[in-house]
């Protein structure tokens, strides 16, 4: 067909395109553009099209200061931490419900997990404080009891386990429901043929209700270390004060104290930029040793979906 | 029911799901009670409970009054409300429009959805966001607060996700009948997804309520601050809200004012919860992820 043919048919949907794209090339690619700051020696009063050039300059400034370091190491520990911690958890809350024979039970169940995630950051680290804080009840508890108040929210060699805990509080019941759901197109007659074979509650977990679980487990692993640099944002910045910079600075709290608060837009964008292309590397990896393992991952090969 | 094959669980094990599943649901609703009970508490109460409160024994407004007496969380709510619903008016135009675009085989839709989809990979960055909206002299405006978000990848997928599976004869025989795309997405297609619309309208309701970052960071005009930024001021920091509000001496702050204004961020929330849950335990979400 040619061009003036099809612009006669998809006209209104060219149109329909128009706000969204016009979006996108707003507050997605100019920004990306934008990144060009990182290059310069960028002063607010002249603006991108006068600062001067200076190459590769912010990336070895960023080299050598050793608050970039820190944020790098405490974005990778709590990284680490909430991989090791977090992500087994809906799998095993999944599990739990799963298997509950009572569906009143398991709704119930369902409805209090679920609503945690629609709450903000900001009203999380708050019920946080006001349960686990110094002034908090949990601690006013402890008192009354005669015993010495825990500083749950305030110690910075604790904050990796604060940090899961109020994660796996605001998310753990949200991320179930993928496994809950993958674990509904379970055959049932696998199930069964294996218990006439006699094989337990045990067996059964291991050889089929895990094995089925596999791909969405792959899938849900390769989006989170492809996020990894990405360890959150609110939540750090909301508890930055109360622990202090050297446990809670992550990359992309670095970014904004740098940049927006400190007046070193430079190095800032530097350090986000640098976290925007070790991600997209570290994604695209992730993905490509999906498919080299046989799993289809989150971007398909074309054709292939 | 339990399938014949399946053996009864032992006590063992009845008791440990019992203590996890019970567990987790008791962290959960404790600490959402306590706020809620204690906001509603009279002063005795609180004292006489030293500081929190399970269960308000006389129960008051009077912390919602004071809280509204003064301009402050009344002007934040407004603030909150109206880029709320503004901008979940704005993003369901601009996401139903490019998903329904998108969906079909048409002109520019292929580099179109792969402009979308390249989103998903990298995330453009604090500083230069920060930099765009300046020049686009969106700071200290709502707007700012508005526009970055119109367009989120996910809902993006889920409404193009449920646009592909609307038969496409359907479309067909209404274009044969004359019908051009924008009648067919307004008589044809939006009325047959009306209910993944509505969880894709709350999301984005939710997101604009919860918006916390962007007010910090585009907004230096206190008066223009929405409720998360209130709640983080004067609960999370601690600064005195009556001082501010009514320019008097800081009493010792009352508790029940603290946990009002937590209410106050949590209500909206409550309520379209049951909502957003009927929608995607029907699987509405897990469709559109498994697809």
């Amino acid at each position: 067909m040619r061009f003036a043919e099809r612009w006669r048919r998809d006209w209104q949907m060219v149109l329909l395109m128009v706000p969204g794209v016009v979006f996108l090339l707003l507050f997605f690619y100019l920004p990306v553009l934008g990144n060009v700051v990182a290059f310069q020696d960028f002063q607010p009063y002249l603006g991108i099209m006068h600062s001067e050039w200076n190459g590769l300059q912010n990336f070895v400034n960023l080299y050598a200061n050793p608050d970039f370091w820190d944020a790098l190491r405490n974005t990778l520990i709590l990284a680490g931490v909430q991989l090791l911690l977090f992500f087994p958890v809906p799998i095993a809350l999944a599990l739990i419900v799963d298997s509950l024979v009572s569906n009143r039970i398991r709704r119930w169940f369902q409805t209090i997990a679920y609503l945690p995630h629609f709450l903000s950051w900001v009203l999380v680290v708050t019920l946080f404080q006001q349960s686990l804080g110094g002034a908090g009840f949990v601690n006013n508890l402890l008192r009354q009891a005669g015993l010495d108040p825990i500083p749950f929210m305030t110690n910075p060699d604790t904050f990796p386990l604060l940090v899961v805990a109020q994660l796996v509080w605001k998310d753990a019941g949200w991320a179930m429901i993928i496994f809950l759901a993958a674990l509904t197109t379970v055959d049932v007659s696998l199930y069964e043929a294996a218990a006439a074979d006699g094989a337990g509650r045990w067996r059964r977990l291991w050889h089929i209700t895990l094995p089925s679980l596999r791909t969405v487990i792959v899938l849900l692993l390769i989006l989170r270390i492809g996020d990894i640099l990405s360890v959150g944002f609110e939540q750090f910045i909301l508890q930055r004060d109360s622990v202090g910079p050297g446990a809670a600075e992550v990359l992309d709290t670095f970014t904004y104290y740098a940049g927006v608060v400190g007046g070193d837009w430079s190095s800032g964008a530097a350090a986000g930029l640098a976290k925007g292309v070790v991600g997209a590397l570290l994604l695209w990896g992730a993905n490509s040793l999906a498919h080299r393992l046989g799993e289809p991952g989150i971007f398909q090969r074309r054709g292939s979906s | 029911m339990r399938p014949v094959w399946k053996e009864k669980p032992a006590p063992a094990y009845q008791a440990i799901k019992a203590v996890v599943l019970g567990g987790f649901a008791l962290a959960i609703v404790i600490p959402i009670l306590v706020v809620v009970s204690t906001s509603l508490a009279s002063d005795q109460d609180i004292i006489d409970a030293g500081g929190y409160v399970l269960w308000p024994s006389h129960p008051t407004l009077k912390a919602y009054e004071t809280l509204f007496s003064g301009g402050l969380m009344g002007r934040a709510i407004l603030v909150s409300v109206f880029v709320t619903l503004v901008g979940t008016a704005i993003a369901l135009a601009v996401t139903i429009a490019l998903a329904y675009a998108t969906s079909r085989p048409v002109l520019f839709g292929r580099p179109v959805l792969l402009m979308v989809l390249f989103t998903l990979l990298f995330a453009p960055g604090i500083i230069p966001m920060f930099l765009v909206v300046k020049q686009l002299g969106l700071l200290d405006s709502l707007w700012s607060l508005i526009l970055p978000g119109v367009l989120g990848a996910f809902n993006f997928v889920v409404l193009r996700t449920f646009f592909m599976n609307v038969p496409g004869e359907l479309l067909e025989s209404a274009r044969i009948d004359g019908a051009g795309d924008f009648m067919i997405l307004r008589r044809i297609v939006m009325p047959l997804s009306k209910a993944v619309i509505a969880v894709v309208g709350l999301f984005y309701a939710v997101g604009f309520w919860n918006a916390f970052f962007n007010a910090l960071l585009y907004l230096n005009d206190t008066s223009k601050w929405p409720v998360q930024v209130i709640l983080r001021t004067y609960v999370l920091q601690g600064k005195s809200l009556s001082a501010d509000q009514l320019g008097v001496e800081p009493l010792p702050q009352p508790q029940s004012l603290q946990m009002a204004v937590v209410v106050v961020a949590l209500v909206p929330i409550a309520m379209v919860y049951p909502f957003l849950q009927r929608h995607f335990t029907k699987g509405v979400i897990t469709g559109a992820v498994k697809g």
